[in-house]
């Protein structure tokens, strides 16, 4: 076991180094340049030379690309070229901020998804499975940004009940959770981004439920006289793997940060972070951001894959 | 008697308990959605292009020469700032002297003087002197690569030394704000420290910042300025991006005043109570055009183009927001003049126009953006703008790409970019350099100046050395007038909107006045 945690961690190196290189390459071959930002509309030909020497942008783009990761391996990201502040203050305060907006919408959306998709799944064909069915497809088809627009225009406009924008009346820095003043400004963003993890995960559960009732060991367990409850037990157990995999996926996914939903609701998470930066060309800031939300990609799915084996020792690895 | 004490200091203690209360409570907030998508950088020149001097920069600092906010009714010109006055030297027309206001002192209470002044300049011209900051010099470069040397001529007086004559050099010392020596320095000339702690003489002080979030400003209660000192405690800044956002945060009660409110969210907005200013600025919606390699070197497809427009469809498209743009500038400027060209919707002349330059029909690729700053609604006005002059026989593509690849197209100008004709860029025409002069000077031309097109009018380029050497206000206005005049007779651009800025603010927000300008002043607003 603790082999294979280490190759898969060793696997990750590779991964990282590519994800790296296409997003540097990517930056490069997209039309547009980091310097825009930084520079008057009218900067001379002079100054924009000599800007790109002050940056390193004057260097062959192989020799920018190593001056870069050496750096990162001794965990400097750098300064963003668009604020000049360093990258990583920046990053890890983003990256908490979505990761609790993530872990509120995993924990609202696998819980629901979750036991919606086992009842409809053990009722399959029934009326409600059809009715889960739909709220799954609804969940999966309505896009979350229109769903973001219409919950701010119905709670903050119209009622005046929830904040339409922001972290805590004071900015992230003093954001506490426990305090209603606070946390209702995490409502409206956290349903916005359960919604389509709720809609797949239902589905998906729906599905394996369903398969699994089907097979031969069922019956068995009834012509043993099991209770519909224990027999249920073994059919989630049986199920779990795939349902898993797929939420480590959508764990994935909301770790990303949302660039839609964390705009719409200005939530200063990775999303935010990334729009930002794309628009900017801040290379320093996508480079970083990408980077470890690549890793933290690989790391979930290293985590899941653990999971799985622990759930169900057929998967057991070598 | 003892216990008389103890009664008369525990009345004194509620009593100044409660007086602290109610002075925290009453504490007048001023909360501001900004379009930009973080905060403007606070160590002297902002990012975010003009919104970050408007919210940042003459805010926490001051220039030599500040613009005049104070009025809407015309537009705004400059004023005395930390100078008190200027004059060219009557023997040397490259050398300009400056009198120093006396009497200012920077929020961290050391005194101002001609010193500050030049190692301000040293900060943004000097790469050797240890104040130097290589973004701050590619930020305000364009306005102080004139000069070339700053002499201090007594405490409080220095003399600027320019590379050649420019009677236009003081407004090019307004956007070029002093920060303060004592404080960098004590900071040991640390620009990540200086952010977060940052010292100028502006009508307020920095407070309170959380990046990408929120800047909170105090007001500055020893403003030398004593008819700017804010009318409410705190300043408030907040980066909303979205347009949706900002007006549903309006409407929620979570700021109080909003910067561009798209145009669909108005009538919303003015439903629930809130306040719609506008006003007409300097600002051109418009595309510089090539002048060397396609239709348009032709005066007549010029013309013809700028006939073809029916921009009254452009203005009830923006339900109202616009001024129809028939000049470079909008009709309120002082040197506005009276061209002999008024391009008034004429389809017919505009198709004759380009049946007799013999291009007809007439493909022109125009390069557009799909958002940035202020480009307004580039994709529904650059569509309505193909569909009238398609209408005429011209035959419009567009190349659509995001605003930064658009600054990218605009920089290096037409010489990289030949197969575009015209290329959709809002400017800013805050002054007279900016409003005519770079666009069609030859000694502009890109990448080394604004002249995207490469314009090249000898005549033109006389009148622009005149006004450089015209150091008589009069006189120099009169130059400027008979500059626009020609621009507009020649159309070196495709006019077609100046924006008059939306903005909205809660019932409760009074006293903002809209200067004419990309600049505004927050300290005379109430809220209540």
């Amino acid at each position: 076991m603790t082999a294979y945690i280490l190759r898969r961690l060793l696997y990750a190196i590779p991964i990282a180094l590519g994800v790296s290189i296409v997003c540097f390459a990517l930056v490069y071959i997209a039309p547009g340049d980091p310097l825009q930002t930084i520079l008057p509309e009218d900067a001379s030909a002079e100054t924009i030379e000599m800007v790109k020497k002050a940056y390193g942008f004057d260097k062959p783009i192989p020799v920018q690309y190593a001056i870069w990761l050496g750096k990162v391996l001794t965990g400097d990201f750098g300064l963003s070229i668009a604020t000049g502040r360093a990258v990583t203050d920046d990053l890890f305060k983003a990256l908490g901020n979505t990761m609790l907006l993530a872990t509120g919408a995993v924990v609202v959306a696998f819980s629901l998804a979750f036991v919606m998709g086992l009842v409809a799944g053990y009722h399959a064909g029934g009326p409600i499975d059809r009715g889960v069915t739909g709220i799954a497809v609804i969940g999966v088809s309505i896009p979350n940004y229109w769903l973001g627009i219409v919950m701010v225009i119905i709670f903050a406009v119209e009622l005046n009940v929830l904040p339409a924008t922001g972290m805590g009346p004071r900015g992230s820095d003093t954001f506490n959770f426990w305090e209603w003043d606070h946390f209702r400004h995490l409502l409206m963003p956290l349903v916005t981004l359960s919604m389509i993890p709720i809609g797949i995960i239902t589905r998906t559960t729906r599905a394996a439920v369903a398969e699994v009732l089907n097979q031969d060991f069922v019956e068995t367990l009834r012509a043993k006289g099991l209770s519909e409850f224990e027999i249920l037990l073994h059919v989630v157990k049986n199920a779990m793997p795939q349902v898993l995999a797929v939420m480590g996926l959508q764990f994935g996914y909301l770790m990303g940060g949302s660039i839609l939903v964390e705009t719409i609701f200005t939530w200063p998470g990775t999303g935010f972070l990334l729009n930002k930066a794309i628009l900017t060309r801040d290379l320093p800031v996508l480079q970083g951001t990408i980077l470890i939300l690549a890793m933290i990609f690989v790391a979930t799915n290293l985590v899941i894959d653990l999971l799985q084996t622990m759930v169900d020792p057929r998967l057991k690895r070598s | 008697m003892r216990t008389i004490r103890t009664l008369a200091s525990a009345l004194a203690v509620s009593t100044g308990l409660a007086i602290a209360a109610t002075s925290a409570s009453a504490e007048s907030v001023l909360r501001v959605a900004m379009t930009a998508g973080d905060i403007p950088v606070t160590i002297g020149q902002p990012d975010q292009g003009f919104e970050g001097y408007r919210f940042v920069g003459y805010n926490l600092y001051d220039g030599l020469v500040l613009w005049d906010l104070s009025q809407g009714d015309t537009a705004a010109d400059i004023k005395p700032g930390l100078a008190t006055s200027w004059e060219i030297d009557p023997n040397d027309d490259k050398r300009w002297i400056f009198k120093l206001r006396e009497g200012v002192k920077w929020h961290d209470g050391c005194d101002f003087t001609a010193e500050d002044v030049a190692w301000n300049f040293a900060r943004v011209s000097d790469e050797s002197a240890p104040q130097f900051n290589a973004k701050q010099f590619a930020a305000i470069r364009n306005r102080t690569g004139i000069i070339d040397k700053v002499e201090i001529l007594g405490d409080h007086e220095v003399a600027f030394i320019t590379s050649q004559p420019d009677a236009l050099f003081p407004y090019q010392l307004s956007y070029w704000f002093m920060i303060s020596r004592c404080k960098l320095t004590e900071l040991g000339n640390d620009y990540e420290k200086y952010a977060v702690d940052p010292s100028g003489t502006g009508p307020y002080k920095f407070d309170a910042f959380v990046p990408q979030e929120r800047l909170e400003l105090v007001k500055n209660e020893d403003y030398w300025d004593e008819t700017r000192i804010p009318k409410h405690d705190r300043l408030v800044l907040i980066p909303m991006p979205e347009a949706t956002t900002r007006a549903a945060a309006l409407l929620s009660g979570q700021v109080d005043f909003v910067e561009a409110p798209s145009p669909d969210t108005i009538p919303r907005l003015e439903s629930a109570g809130m306040q719609i200013v506008t006003a007409p600025y300097p600002h051109n919606w418009s595309y510089q055009l090539n002048f060397v390699d396609g239709p348009f070197k032709d005066v007549k497809v010029r013309r013809a183009a700028n006939y073809a427009l029916n921009r009254s469809e452009m203005k009830a498209l923006l339900g109202g927001f616009m001024e129809e743009g028939y000049g470079v500038v909008p009709a309120s400027t002082p040197y506005y003049g009276n061209p002999m060209f008024k391009y008034e919707y004429d389809p017919e002349k505009a198709t004759a126009l380009l049946k007799e330059a013999g291009c007809y029909p007439c493909e022109i690729t125009l390069a557009i953006s799909t958002s940035g700053s202020g480009q307004m609604q580039p994709l529904p006005m650059n569509e309505l703008v193909k569909s009238q002059l398609d209408a005429v026989g011209f035959e419009t593509n567009l190349d659509v790409m995001d605003w930064n690849a658009l600054l990218d197209v605009g920089r290096p100008g037409r010489e990289k970019n030949p197969e575009i004709d015209g290329i959709n860029i809002s400017r800013a025409l805050q002054d007279p350099f900016s409003a005519l002069i770079r666009h069609v000077y030859s000694k502009q031309h890109a990448p080394k100046g604004s002249n995207w097109g490469h314009y090249s009018n000898p005549e033109v380029d006389a009148v622009i050395d005149e006004i450089y050497s015209s150091f008589d206000p009069t006189v120099r206005m009169e130059k400027l007038t008979k500059l626009h005049e020609m621009m507009v007779d020649d159309a070196v651009k495709l006019m077609v909107a100046h924006d008059v800025n939306p903005r909205a603010l809660a019932p409760n927000v009074k006293g903002f006045v809209q200067a004419q300008s990309w600049f505004q002043d927050l300290t005379p607003i109430v809220v209540e």
